[in-house]
């Protein structure tokens, strides 16, 4: 018998029952129920739960180092407080999010085998990862505003009623930090989707984004004399601005000893937001054809 | 319309290997179909492209006519599967899991709990129902995902080998169950290299080797495959049988090829011909009041017929 012959088993047909076909939710409602059940599991995983402790830690350290050294230029006013907490710690916060939450995303899928109980649903593959990018967006969104907290709490203490005196700034800050998450998640889930192993996704985007950027800003600004405009490290810093001001585009100064020039880069608003959504969008883009293509081997 | 699975030219390869070259099978109607082949044979690569969770290098699956590749979304949606030992989020419960499942398939809340009852009363799992999944056994998670495959009462079920990981009551269970979901208007598609459970639950098999589709037919026609064959079957008998009766009268029975003694109370016999001649010379032997205690074919005809056919396959 042929291997290429056609096999028809014989048997009689039944009918299928009515209203059968047709019912299944459309993509967005599919990637809203998927997100509510991955952040479920995010909220009660061991990682979530020490993340928070974490972040409480650093948060009581951060506390009782303001409060011990009672900095004069960081606990005069709101907008230097806000600037200087949230600022800063929002960026380390948010990487934390990302990779802790976005780092297995995907990769986690193919190495717990959890993608094949989800993919053998009625789900398209780009619902899967839009699901489990919200839920990764949400779980950060907590991060941060228990972040946010903490700061608020340490601002009342030193501020009183003064620390809700810049509503406007924080959103506006709150929003661009927003947005360098997204651009963040969007980079770890194309990491995510290149690998089938958790922990080399975690890895590689943990070493990027602790280190690796920071080492590349450095080499271009001092090797190159270039604006490093392109790195998603350099154009965050513009989260703060709403509440510390728009610094010089480029401040050179003179060493007043070796009288050697130093060139100062920062990024402007445009600059910023331009970077940081091309980067959510390619690497979205980038991440989608990725798991589109791999295979559950 | 009949429920249906069909691969047309279906072809994977991993690099210069062929795990499946140009399946063309169609399987439709209410009925199980167990598909049979050797480790590596192609049975779970083909599994997984009926399901999208791998592409093929050629060719298509379909479902209900609907391309797999073309369209997963509307494909699947009559499709209920267990590919592997698959891991559903271990901080879930399966209440909350089936919950997902569900409405990601469109059911109504009522229609989830209802059916959620049903599916893991029948994979005996009722009371873990808010237990978390990280927490179950190989074993158990194994029984859930049996139980989420039929969640939506699919009209197509494929499972691949589903009794891994069970113990042999839960494999007996699976049993049960697959029997029972014949009874519906529903299509199995169960691969399996445990021919006694195919046997036992499938009216139909399909057999691949080193990713060729061997044959495909009724378990009643491949039974018949054997017309002519010489069978094996072993009598054993309450006392050592006399060397004497054995060459002169059973070993002269016309039934009999050959023989052979695998112990002194057992024999095993070369029957020519099929079941007529077995029954024929099983009441030969009980004629001879011997002590008969059991006669029984060494292996089962399905058997007989998988072995023969790899065995061509390998050019034995």
């Amino acid at each position: 018998m042929s291997a290429d012959s056609t096999f028809t088993l014989p048997e009689a047909a039944a009918p299928l029952p009515d209203g059968a076909l047709g019912k299944i939710p459309s993509t967005v409602s599919q990637a809203l129920i998927l997100s509510r059940y991955q952040f479920r599991d995010y909220l009660r995983s061991r990682r979530f739960i020490l993340m928070m402790g974490i972040f409480l830690a650093a948060g009581a350290i951060i506390t009782t180092v303001v409060a011990y050294y009672r900095p004069s230029g960081l606990i005069d006013n709101a907008n230097d407080l806000y600037g200087g907490l949230w600022g800063g710690g929002a960026l380390f916060v948010i990487v934390f999010a990302g990779i802790i939450f976005g780092g297995d995303a995907i990769a986690g899928e193919f190495q717990n085998k959890t993608g094949y109980f989800l993919m053998g649903l009625p789900i398209k593959r780009t619902t899967v990862y839009a699901g489990k990018y919200l839920a990764a967006l949400a779980a950060s969104i907590v991060s941060l505003l228990v972040y946010l907290i903490i700061v608020t709490g340490n601002a009342v203490y030193y501020l009183g009623a003064g620390a809700f005196s810049v509503p406007g700034p924080l959103i506006e800050s709150f929003a661009l930090t927003l947005l360098y998450l997204l651009a963040l998640l969007g980079f770890v889930f194309l990491f995510s989707s290149l690998f089938k192993t958790s922990a080399y996704a975690v890895l590689v985007v943990a070493v990027l984004f602790l280190f690796g950027f920071s080492i590349i800003q450095t080499v271009v600004i001092d090797l190159a004399h270039t604006e490093p405009w392109f790195l998603l490290s350099y154009v965050n810093a513009i989260n703060a601005y709403p509440l510390t001001g728009v610094p010089g585009h480029i401040v050179t100064t003179r060493n007043p000893f070796t009288r050697a020039t130093i060139t100062t880069y920062n990024p402007t608003y445009l600059e910023g937001i331009i970077v940081m959504a091309g980067y959510w969008l390619l690497t979205t883009i980038g991440g989608l054809f990725l798991f589109e293509r791999e295979e559950f081997t | 319309m009949a429920p249906s699975i069909e691969a047309v030219e279906l072809t994977k390869r991993f690099g210069s290997f062929t795990a499946l070259d140009h399946l063309n099978l169609k399987v439709d109607g209410a009925k199980c179909v167990g598909f049979l082949g050797p480790n590596g044979a192609g049975k779970t690569t083909t599994l997984k492209m009926f399901t999208d969770l791998i592409f093929p290098s050629e060719g298509e699956a379909f479902i209900n006519g609907i391309s797999v590749q073309n369209d997963r979304k509307r494909a699947l949606e009559v499709c209920g599967d267990l590919i592997e030992t698959p891991e559903i989020y271990p901080s879930l419960t399966p209440r909350e899991a089936f919950q997902m499942s569900g409405a990601l398939r469109g059911m109504r809340s009522d229609e989830i709990a209802s059916r959620t009852k049903t599916v893991l009363e029948e994979v005996k799992m009722t009371e873990w129902i808010d237990q978390k999944l990280g927490s179950f056994s190989k074993g158990m998670k194994q029984r859930v995902n049996i139980a989420a495959a039929l969640l939506s009462d699919p009209e197509v079920v494929i499972l691949d080998e589903p009794s891994t990981g069970l113990d042999p009551r839960g494999m007996a269970e699976v049993r049960t169950i697959v029997r029972g979901l014949k009874k519906g208007h529903r299509l199995i598609f169960m691969s399996s290299h445990i021919l006694s459970e195919v046997v036992d639950v499938c009216d139909e098999v399909a057999l691949l080797d080193r990713g060729k589709l061997l044959f495909a037919d009724s378990l009643s026609n491949v039974t018949q495959r054997l017309g002519g064959a010489v069978r094996a079957v072993e009598a054993e008998f309450v006392s050592p049988l006399d060397e004497t009766v054995l060459v002169a009268q059973i070993g002269a029975f016309p039934e009999v090829a050959a023989w052979s003694r695998t112990s002194p109370q057992r024999i095993t016999l070369q029957v020519k011909g099929g079941s007529v001649e077995q029954a024929r010379l099983l009441e030969r032997l009980a004629a001879m009041k011997l002590g008969l205690l059991s006669f029984r074919e060494s292996r089962s005809a399905l058997e007989e017929v998988y072995l023969r056919e790899i065995s061509v396959g390998d050019g034995a």
